[in-house]
């Protein structure tokens, strides 16, 4: 029953993952990084702290441009809301947000990737431990989702 | 391996052209909207698999074509890999990053672009975002001393 599963049809799913794959694909192409956004929360770190982990190479390197690009990521949400687009209010509570958050940052830099380095550009690398990686994620995401809701948290 | 000391400002203005796409792309596709992924994720709309299709899709071609057919990157760098080593730590990381996701329905370059489309809350989001990389960060550093 197809009509079910898609309640809100596909195109704007369809064209709005063309953008987002069309600006992980420009940075590819014009940089040579690959997009993945979860870095981006360890490597700002070592602006602030000294402590050896946070002062990694890989790091110190990448943590300019991973700043540009997460502004970058801002800018796109206000660029929508200028383009006269409008988002349906969200009403998460704050105690899901906050504990939700670590765990996801803490996950991620765990999991060396999120949704948008193992999703998209591990993904895109046809690498196989990312494809693992999405299918785990994908896995306890769907479990936690579906017993909260089902327990009506 | 100090090529991102040296960035040109092409490359900053492409990174953040990227980011802008990215993030606007983010915002159509509603996956800025924490419900739109709970959603997802509780089978009530899998309309999400449409963006992951489109956006696996067009890099499926940028990753594996372009690096073939051109060698460099337009503005004349290398392309880079992606550090990964999949291990029992790593599965667990994407198992608690899945239950943070399911709980909150955030993740974090939706959590980056719906702030900018003006979800204040989000802020709690990335503070817990922030913390959870500072606690990993801690914690792995005290496991392996990094050095580097």
């Amino acid at each position: 029953m197809p009509v079910t599963l898609f309640p809100h049809g596909i195109a704007h799913y369809a064209l709005g993952g063309t953008l987002m794959g069309l600006g992980v694909a420009l940075l590819y192409v014009t940089t040579g990084r690959p997009g993945g956004v979860s870095t981006f929360f360890s490597s700002s770190w070592s602006w602030l702290l000294r402590g050896p982990f946070f002062r990694q190479g890989a790091f110190l390197e990448s943590r300019h441009w991973r700043l540009v690009y997460a502004l970058g990521l801002v800018l796109g949400g206000g660029l929508f809301l200028l383009a006269g687009q409008t988002v349906e209010a969200s009403h998460i509570p704050a105690w899901k947000l906050a504990l939700g958050g670590v765990l996801i940052g803490f996950g991620a830099r765990l999991g060396g990737g999120c949704t948008s380095g193992h999703g998209i550009c591990g993904m895109a690398s046809l690498s196989a431990a990312s494809f693992i990686m999405v299918i785990t994620f994908l896995g306890t995401g769907i479990v936690t989702a579906s017993l909260l809701k089902w327990l009506g948290v | 391996m100090s090529m991102a000391q040296t960035e040109s400002p092409l490359g900053t203005v492409a990174t953040l052209a990227s980011g802008l796409l990215f993030g606007f792309g983010l915002a159509w596709s509603t996956m800025i909207r924490p419900e739109s992924v709970l959603d997802f994720l509780t089978f009530d709309d899998l309309g999400l698999l449409f963006v992951l299709g489109s956006a696996v899709g067009i890099n499926l071609l940028a990753y594996q074509l372009v690096p073939r057919l051109f060698g460099r990157t337009l503005l004349g760098t290398a392309f880079q890999e992606r550090p990964f080593e999949l291990d029992r730590q790593a599965l667990l990381g994407g198992v608690l990053f899945g239950v943070g996701w399911g709980l909150c329905g955030v993740c974090p370059g939706p959590a980056l672009a719906g702030l900018g489309a003006g979800n204040a809350d989000l802020l709690i989001a990335l503070a817990g975002i922030f913390a959870g990389a500072l606690l990993h960060g801690l914690w792995a550093g005290r496991q392996a001393p990094v050095t580097a």
